[in-house]
């Protein structure tokens, strides 16, 4: 029974915990993507670079605030930095919109057009981040470092193994469930939410109950930015911040949104943990797990692993591919259009 | 019978123009009065739809103006033409299918700032069965349904001219008398009613005014029933 | 389109090459001859891929963002093909690995022969899924310890199977059909749909090639490298030890050891033009053959032409793995240049973007277009780090020598051609979006 127990604190330590994590800010992002998709109809291919500038601006700000000594301890400076990461990111988005992609709106480009555009914006993006930060490694978390450590779990549970619950990890769960509520109601309660719903579901009829696109376009950056650096943050809080890691989530962020149902705000959340929980599972070395199962004293001699670590993003594809195969809508996906 | 254009309150005349390529509409005139229904009936590829589109300021008239109230609207925007009063039905996508009814109409009064309450409320009692089925989404409704969502989110506006292309395609003719029905109660509350109608025959029992029009052009224009009985008319569009 | 406005375009595209073989020669007189064939054989090999790119955006609208991938099976090509056997590596566990792979294939093969042919219901699913998973372990029973055994041998130096030694240039052959192999298989899963899921789909193939590339040593050494490849042309060194290149040397009145490098990069450059001329002369004719305009009319209106009864899919999976082919080749003559195989150089964004770059400023469904967009693009792609310098440098003028802004900045300057790059491609898309040599 004690096994049974260890086992399953072992796997919510190594799997399930860091996997939630993981998995809400690939949802923050998914969904990010899935609204720029549902309203300006194109697959953002910026959307790492945006989550990474978003990080950066808030990094900026939390650094000047630990030099002035501010502090929000336990809690990470960089909480409060955040908004403030978030406007600059809003006001990138809003003016890129206004220099680059505004003009296709008006041309009727074809989506394929501007997803290279959104490539060209996304190496203009990933050059500003590196000219102002630089690429390597950039660390910015303070605070208290867990909610328990393992030692404590231990010790209050008096299991041999622990759960150890970062503050990071429980802060990006918890503000993934915050703004994922707020944006839900926003999207079914409120007239503006409701417009946007209106414009990705029947843009022409939108156009004849009197909804102005421009409106909607721009509060479609707006959430959409204000989504891609709590996701940046979170990510950058939870592991590092180093640009380059930004661009690889790229692929696990559309396999996520796709798996889901481009377009649908639900299927990128679903999405989203699907992905997560599917690379940590699919990486984890499951040697001591099946250890404490197995009857008596012995434990596997290789490491249990399905798949080394280097080929998560393998993971991703994998699930997008299977998506694409079986249902290529995605798993809440309406009719292709 | 003598048309006096003073009494149109929507008036396009004298359109021209087409997508692009040659002309579709060749100077013709259509007018729309308050509390009547006027139907515009002709053969297939007759203009019929494009008209519409050139009254509502979907299409680039090379020639010609329209007039909503007296004053001159040729230059302005569908979604201006909106706020002046003009709301258009159009024949295919003319509803969000992944909303509910309820947020279908509150779409259509999307321009109007203050209570709605009251004008979902006739929607409602012109369509009951939409007040029953308010929270499902207009995509899982049947074809008659969809038109009435259809036509209701086009009355939230409140508009003064409402514009219908072809209601009754694809519906039963049960459902089809039944939203003639409908749409004769929506005139008899001093809405001008303009649409474009397929079903010739039964669209111009019960029209005011009826224009045919063939190549762009207006080749009759008088009373439904008076259309009805002009022999020429009958032979060429109605059948016989 | 009149013959004169026509004749005056080929003018002008005529001036444009011109221009270009000057800027080469510039380089060539002011700063070295070495240094301008070194550029201009990477001018060729990207004409080359941007050839390839250009058959699948150009002719087709096909977004492919995974170029790089293709690129470096090209490039793996070049190193299986060219190196020696390593015997004891095969002794030790080629054995082991071929039955690995021989698994994995037999597992794929029935699980698409169950899922095409089995009764559809619960029972089939638990077959696949039987079949899935029981393959994959018993790959693995066989993989690992053949793996382990391959990279103990002499790990200094091999580690690794090693190739078929055979001459390199057969590589590039080799390195077309690779690509076009996989790019059959992602093709059949992801055209037809969307072309933003061929997009995704093409980014993860390519990262998972340059993953695998990296990590699995027995194959090629990962990241550990492979060089010294065997060169399709001389060495300097043999070269200068040879009386008649002494005597030439002599005559040109330079020293042997200069002119065997630049002679050494003519060679290249000679084979890389004859591949280019011939993937040019090929993709014209296609361009210009009833198949290339019946492509064109794909890309200018699919619902049109999927009315009158084209296969538009099966089209698309034609030049998609055409275009990725001609991708392969570049990568193996690319590998070839180098003389090395280096997984960890392939960033698959990165380059994948240049060549974009180079077929958009080019002038897409253009094949001149694509070629000069080549020549250009990776002029610009070198030349921009000193521009990148000059304008930090302009920029920060006002600050201080030691100041740290001004510090950041220039050692940041290398950034600037990313910068460079994205602003050039917003800006032809917007007001030049035909290029420089446009489709006619």
């Amino acid at each position: 029974m004690d096994g049974i127990l260890n086992a399953l604190i072992l796997l919510s330590n190594f799997v399930i915990v860091p996997a939630m994590a993981y998995g809400s800010q690939l949802a923050l992002g998914a969904l990010a993507v899935t609204l720029i998709y549902a309203i300006l109809r194109f697959s953002d291919f910026a959307q790492g670079d945006t989550m990474a500038f978003g990080a950066m601006a808030t990094i900026l700000l939390t650094w000047a605030l630990q030099y002035w000594g501010v502090s929000i301890a336990p809690l990470p400076t960089a909480l409060l930095a955040l908004p403030f990461g978030v406007l600059c990111t809003i006001a990138l988005c809003l003016l890129i919109d206004r220099w680059v992609y505004r003009f296709y709106r008006r041309v009727k480009a074809k989506p394929e057009v501007l997803m290279i555009v959104s490539v060209g914006v996304m190496f203009v993006y990933n050059s500003v981040v590196r000219l102002i930060i630089g690429p390597g490694d950039r660390w910015f978390v303070d605070g208290e470092r867990f909610i328990i450590t393992a030692p404590t779990f231990k010790r209050l549970s008096g299991f041999s193994e622990g759960v150890a619950f970062k503050t990071t990890q429980g802060l990006t769960i918890l503000m993934a469930i915050i703004v994922v509520a707020a944006l839900f109601w926003f999207l079914n309660r409120t007239r503006t939410g409701k417009s946007m719903r209106a414009y990705s579901d029947n843009e022409d009829l939108a156009l004849l109950s009197g909804i102005d696109p421009e409106r909607v376009v721009r509060t479609t950056w707006f959430i959409a930015a204000t989504l891609a650096t709590i996701a940046g943050v979170m990510y950058g809080l939870d592991k590092s911040f180093k640009p380059f890691t930004y661009f690889n989530l790229l692929l696990p962020i559309f396999a996520a949104a796709i798996v889901g149902g481009l377009g649908n705000p639900l299927g990128a959340i679903v999405g989203g943990f699907t992905i997560a929980f599917s690379e940590v599972a699919l990486t984890y070395a499951y040697r001591k797990f099946v250890g404490y199962l197995a009857p008596g004293d012995w434990t596997p001699e290789g490491l249990v692993q399905l798949l080394s670590t280097d080929y998560k993003f393998a993971v991703s594809f994998v699930i997008l591919v299977l998506v694409l195969l079986l249902r290529p809508t995605g798993i809440f996906g309406r009719r292709s259009s | 019978m003598t048309m006096n254009d003073s009494e149109d309150y929507l008036l396009g005349e004298n359109m021209t123009g087409g997508y692009g390529g040659p002309d579709i509409l060749n100077g013709c005139t259509i007018g729309a009065r308050s509390g009547e229904i006027t139907v515009v009936v002709g053969p297939n590829g007759s203009g019929k739809s494009t008209a519409m589109k050139a009254l509502f300021g979907m299409l680039g008239m090379r020639e010609g103006t329209v007039r909503l109230g007296g004053e001159d609207i040729t230059g302005l925007s569908p979604q201006d033409r909106v706020v002046r009063g003009m709301s258009l039905v159009p024949q295919t996508g003319n509803v969000f299918t992944s909303m509910t009814v309820e947020e279908n109409l509150e779409m259509g009064a999307f321009i109007r700032e203050g209570d709605i309450a009251d004008t979902m409320g006739r929607v409602f009692d012109l369509f009951p069965v939409l007040k029953e089925k308010r929270r499902q989404l207009a995509g899982e409704l049947s074809g008659g349904q969809r038109q009435q969502v259809a036509v209701g989110r086009a009355l939230m506006t409140r508009p003064k001219v409402l514009m219908l292309d072809e209601p009754t395609a694809g519906v039963s003719p049960i459902v089809m008398t039944e939203l003639f029905e409908q749409i004769l109660y929506i005139a008899g509350d001093g809405i001008a009613i303009l649409m474009v109608e397929q079903n010739a025959r039964q669209a111009l029992s019960i029209a005011d005014r009826g224009y045919v029009l063939v190549q762009g052009r207006n080749r009759y224009t008088d009373t439904g029933p008076a259309l009805m009985m002009n022999t020429e008319v009958r032979r060429a569009f109605l059948g016989g | 389109m009149s013959p004169v406005s026509g004749w005056r375009e080929n003018l002008r595209a005529v001036y444009m090459f011109a221009f270009m073989f000057v800027a080469l020669a510039v380089v060539g007189v002011f700063q070295s001859w070495s240094l301008a064939l070194a550029i201009l054989n990477l001018c060729l090999i990207s004409a080359v891929m941007s050839l390839g790119v250009n058959i699948q955006w150009g002719y087709a609208g096909l977004f492919n963002i995974g170029i790089m991938g293709f690129a470096a099976l090209g490039g793996v090509t070049a190193v299986l093909v060219s190196i020696a056997p390593v015997p004891a590596a095969w002794e030790a566990g080629g054995f082991g690995v071929i039955v690995a792979l021989a698994i994995s294939l037999a597992t794929i093969l029935a699980a698409v022969f169950v899922a095409r042919r089995a009764p559809a219901g619960i029972p089939r699913k638990v077959l696949l899924a039987f079949i899935i998973i029981g393959g994959f372990f018993l790959a693995r029973a066989f993989f690992f310890p053949a793996v382990e055994a391959i990279e103990a041998v002499d790990p200094t130096i091999a580690g690794f199977l090693g190739g078929l030694g055979l001459p390199i240039l057969l590589s590039w052959v080799a390195g077309g059909l690779l690509a076009a192999a996989v790019a059959w298989v992602i093709g059949k899963i992801a055209l037809g749909l969307r072309t933003d899921y061929l997009a995704i789909a093409t980014l993860g193939i390519s990262e998972i090639i340059i993953a695998v590339l990296k990590n699995e040593d027995w194959l090629a050494r990962g990241v550990k490298n492979v060089s010294g490849l065997p060169r399709p042309v001389p060495y300097e060194v043999d070269l200068q030890q040879t009386l008649w290149f002494q005597d030439w040397a002599a005559r040109l009145g330079v020293s042997p050891v200069e002119i065997s490098s630049i002679f050494v990069k003519l060679c290249y450059a000679g084979l890389f033009a004859i591949v280019l001329l011939v993937v040019l002369w090929l993709s014209e004719r296609a361009l210009h053959s009833p198949w290339g305009r019946m492509m064109r009319a794909i890309r200018d209106n699919e619902i049109a032409a999927s009315a009158m009864g084209k296969d538009i899919t099966g089209r698309h999976l034609q030049v998609f793995v055409l275009g990725s082919a001609v991708v392969g080749v570049a990568g193996a003559m690319l590998t070839t240049l180098d003389g090395q195989f280096t997984p960890a150089s392939y960033q698959p964004l990165r380059f994948t973007f240049i060549i974009w770059v180079m077929v958009i400023v080019g002038g897409s469904g253009n094949n001149w277009g694509a070629v000069l967009g080549g020549f250009v693009i990776w002029f610009f792609w070198i030349e921009a780090e000193p521009i990148g310098l000059w304008l930090m440098d302009l920029l920060t003028s006002g600050l201080a020598q030691d100041s740290p802004i001004r510090r950041h900045l220039m050692e940041s300057a290398a950034h600037m051609r990313l910068m460079i790059m994205g602003v050039i491609l917003l800006l032809v898309l917007r007001f030049s979006p035909r290029g420089l040599i446009p489709e006619r």
